[in-house]
């Protein structure tokens, strides 16, 4: 659970989870494993037509919760449930407390429930003298060392086989083995008498069925079934996002839950139970069953146009599984009770922003979440705009309000950016890295920083602009500020090459930084305002398209900008228009100007490549820079994980240096292991991440842009 | 899909979550099986380990209530039923088709009917509002299903009509069964058999 009090105790604390070897080696294994496994068992079906039926199913729940649980409601009385309506977690566990005080029980066996976890319904159980026990090994295995899950599928992921072993053997007062088969023979045995003894069952749901008033259960190992045959009560505790109006809808969800969550086609067991079926122990041979519907905020969140589509969440725990800072630093330090990306949001809805406000920063912004995402929730955006909520609230930290106010006025920007590169000149090495990073800076020492380039693309512009007397096209170039003023000679790759294959090209002076900075520290004002700048400063030209170096700037103009404009016409339309236009260098190059072998030099040079998370992720871009690697006389040789974040997100290198330079260092490793001598990729923020790392390795590999590789041996 | 395509992708399915699957020619047929089954195996041992592994007193007391042999087969065909009766009593078999909750420390073979199959995930469907019936598929060692080959499907949604006769005929309690028991809790090594059949056999049965 979540207890930091401010982001320095946060930072402390992940440092525990970055020194767990067993950890990072078990997540790392997982991450790897997982990745297959979800292919294999997706092949051959179209995932985004099921995802975005999910989508839609879901938000038709949403629309119409109150019918639909009326219309539940109403079904399983008929068939002799009882449904109680819970408005937060407090009076869920009363009336849980209510029940089994008056069917005098004394002992409640649950079966995994993310919904109990929110509600803490244990505590509340056991302040009233019931004794109660899990039966999901893991859950058992986490409830017996009184934890929480650190993983919505398999909580107790960050224990090894050692310490379950010395577990076991406290709880039986036997010595027990480490061989993982026995250890689960032996929860097998010890949890069967709990289950003989249990007065009361507790399970969650995965669906409840409006038409059939009936719920639906989701497990492998088969409790959830004995958790409610056997006990004479069974209580159904279920958030309202697990109503669906039709069975259909059910059925469709189980062909995403399971695949996404484990790889597995479907669960060893789904169970239906519907009414109050036969039960020897029960009162006339029938079971007592509840069915708890718990709100906790949720109609509310129903109700919001952007956090309504929260709702969607299957809880398959993939966004979990495939975010490269859950994999550093696993569950406990990534949320609260309910982990990974739909987890810091959820805290923040659920637990309040106390609990959520540090954890909101450490989302990456590589979108692996969004793209896995079952019901295909914008998770980053979410995150992005809770963290931004929270700062409105509790008012921003300087930092952060400084960049915005900077931002905003692109003169001062530049002018900083100007004055900076007369500042770092006694840092400054020959080779464009600072030599020395001030003492301030000290954690962010694992990479090499770059210098401020002499002359910035901005002023080199009016010199190098070449004459094109036939253009093909007409299009506009968006540098934005690190080709600006760092990386010039990447925009003079771009111009070069371009020039000769007869575009022509304008680069507009007003056009500053993106704004997706600001963005990411919570500043969605100033985010604003910078759009509306660069809004302005490409209205006028009649461009073809809009193209950017920048994998971060492209996803960011594309996506973002229209959202951010959203409620004035008038730049909602300039916003549309413009982010049709904006297409990255490699897609323009590779696919409209159809660069081919043809022009270039072949070396047959090994080159590697590493996908910017807003290229392959953002804007749905694979196979292009394959083919401009090939295209510019290289051989291009995959190296593992081409597709995960290099640890650079911006300011969130800034913020957690110690994640930031681990992701780099898996990510340099996979580098190193092609053998390749050159790396190339597609944004200048990547860039300067691996060549910085790189260097501080003291490695001979070259980092360049695309572009640049291809105007290197242009013939 | 033919059905034997059908019946092709059900036991290729079936068998990568570890389910073992027979073709029977007739009813008699599965009913040696079974017996053949719970001669093989030894009276009351959780498969691969269990037994020898230490308990805390009281879970070693229930195990202790277990004896004999015992093979349940609830809501079977009652001429099915005599059949294996015989067969039961012969090799000294306790049979039993009620009474399970007297039972719960476990028993070696639950035989059951099942209502369908589907080919996509190689999952049963079962009917199983009777608690003898879903406890025999329960706390069974080892889980026998008898399934008709007539009765599998391409894929879930075939069965949709079905389940919604069933379910909006409440109470009703109907189950997917897609190989044995199973975790993954620990390290995320997987191991079956943990609170419900170590495993599961199905026989599918010539119709």
């Amino acid at each position: 659970m979540q207890t930091a009090k401010d982001l320095k105790q946060y930072r402390e604390e992940l440092h525990e989870s970055l020194d767990n070897e067993f950890l990072r080696t078990i997540l790392d294994n997982f991450a790897v494993a997982y990745r297959a496994g979800r292919a294999n068992a997706f092949k051959g079906m179209d995932v985004k037509g099921l995802i975005s039926e999910v989508a839609a199913c879901k938000d038709e729940a949403t629309l119409h919760h109150a019918e639909l649980y009326a219309q539940f409601k109403e079904n399983a009385e008929k068939a002799g449930v009882k449904v109680h309506w819970a408005k937060d977690a407090e009076e869920a566990n009363r009336i849980i407390c209510d029940i089994a005080r008056a069917n005098d029980c004394k002992s409640v066996v649950k079966s995994k429930s993310m919904t109990a976890e929110e509600t803490l319904l244990n505590h509340a159980l056991e302040d009233e003298n019931f004794e109660v026990i899990e039966t999901d090994l893991g859950e058992w295995i986490i409830q017996l060392r009184h934890e929480g899950p650190s993983h919505m599928v398999m909580p107790a992921i960050h224990l090894s086989r050692f310490q379950v072993k010395d577990l076991f053997s406290e709880v039986t007062g036997k010595e027990q083995e480490t061989d993982i088969d026995k250890l689960v023979k032996v929860a097998r045995r010890e949890l069967r008498q709990k289950y003989v003894n249990a007065d009361m069952g507790i399970s969650g749901a995965n669906f409840a069925v409006a038409e059939t008033g009936g719920i639906g259960l989701v497990t492998n190992e088969g409790n959830a079934r004995l958790v409610t045959t056997l006990p004479k009560v069974h209580v159904a505790l279920m958030g309202i996002d697990k109503l669906v109006p039709k069975l259909h809808d059910a059925l469709r969800i189980l062909k995403v839950l399971p695949r996404n969550a484990t790889g597995q086609a479907i669960t060893s067991y789904v169970t239906w139970i519907t009414g109050s079926n036969e039960c020897a122990v029960g009162p006339d041979g029938k079971k007592e069953i509840h069915f708890v519907l718990l709100d906790n905020g949720r109609s509310e969140l129903f109700k919001d146009p952007l956090f309504s589509q929260v709702n969607r969440c299957v809880r398959c725990g993939a966004c979990a599984n495939v975010c490269p800072v859950y994999r550093l630093v696993g569950g406990h330090k990534m949320g609260h009770i309910y982990i990974g990306a739909i987890g810091l949001i959820l805290t923040y809805f659920f637990h309040g922003k106390d609990k959520a406000k540090n954890l909101v920063q450490n989302c990456i912004n590589c979108e692996a979440c969004k793209d896995i995402c079952a019901g295909g929730i914008d998770l980053p955006r979410l995150i992005k705009e809770i963290h931004s909520r929270i700062q409105d609230e509790e008012g921003h930290p300087l930092p952060s309000l400084l960049l915005g106010k900077v931002l905003k006025n692109r003169k001062l920007f530049h002018t900083l950016l100007r004055t900076a590169k007369w500042a770092q000149k006694p840092m400054k090495e020959s080779d464009q890295f600072i030599r020395h990073l001030p003492m301030m800076f000290s954690q962010h020492d694992f990479k090499a920083l770059p210098t401020i380039a002499d002359t910035p693309f901005r002023d080199m512009w009016k010199d190098i602009k070449p004459e094109v007397k036939a253009p093909k096209h007409r299009v506009a170039l968006f540098s934005g500020c690190v080709q600006d003023f760092v990386y010039p000679e990447q925009m003079k790759a771009c111009v070069q090459l371009l020039g000769d294959a007869q575009v022509d090209m304008d680069f507009p002076m007003d056009q500053s930084c993106c704004g997706l900075p600001v963005q990411m520290m919570g500043e969605m004002k100033a985010a604003r305002d910078v759009a509306e700048q660069n809004l302005r400063a490409f209205q006028h030209g009649n461009y073809d398209y809009i193209i950017t170096l920048c994998a971060s700037c492209a996803s960011h103009l594309k996506h973002n900008y229209p959202k951010l404009v959203k409620g004035n016409p008038r730049l909602e339309s300039l916003a549309m228009e413009f982010s049709n236009k904006v297409i990255d260098f490699s897609s323009f190059a590779n696919d409209v100007l159809g660069l081919d072998a043809e022009g270039f030099r072949k070396t047959g040079e090994k080159a590697t490549y590493h996908a910017p998370c807003h290229l392959c992720r953002g804007l749905d871009v694979h196979e292009a820079p394959h083919k401009l690697i090939e295209a510019a006389g290289l051989e291009y040789v995959e190296c593992d994980e081409e597709e995960v974040c290099c640890g650079f997100g911006g300011t969130f290198s800034m913020k957690f240096p110690e994640l930031s330079s681990e992701l780099l260092n898996k990510k340099l490793n996979n580098v190193e292991a092609t053998g390749a001598k050159t790396l190339l990729t597609d944004c200048p923020g990547c860039i300067m991440q691996l060549r910085g790392g790189l260097k501080r390795r003291g490695s001979d590999i070259q980092v360049k842009h695309i572009a640049e590789a291809l105007a290197a041996n242009k013939k | 899909m033919t059905v034997q395509q059908r019946i092709d992708l059900f036991t290729e399915k079936a068998t990568a979550v570890s389910a073992v699957v027979v073709e029977v020619a007739k009813p008699a047929d599965a009913l040696d099986y079974v017996v053949d089954l719970c001669g093989k195996k030894e009276a009351c041992q959780l498969l691969a380990s269990g037994c020898e592994a230490p308990l805390s007193d009281k879970a070693e007391k229930l195990c202790e209530a277990k004896r004999d042999k015992v093979i349940a087969a609830p809501g079977l065909d009652p001429e099915l039923f005599k059949q294996l009766k015989t067969r039961c009593d012969e090799l000294g078999f306790k049979l039993i088709d009620s009474g399970m909750r007297n039972h719960l420390a476990g028993i070696d073979i639950g035989f059951t009917e099942v209502q369908h199959g589907i080919a996509e995930t190689g999952t049963l469907v079962q009917e199983s509002s009777s608690e003898e019936l879903r406890l025999a598929t329960m706390v069974s060692e080892i889980h026998v299903a008898l399934l008709p080959k007539s009765r599998i499907v391409d894929d879930s949604y075939d069965l949709e009509e079905y389940l919604l006769g069933a379910m909006k005929n409440a109470p009703n309690y109907h189950a997917f069964i897609t190989g044995a028991s199973r975790t993954a809790d620990i390290e995320r090594v997987l191991a079956l058999g943990v609170h419900g059949p170590l495993e599961l056999h199905i026989l599918l049965l010539e119709d």
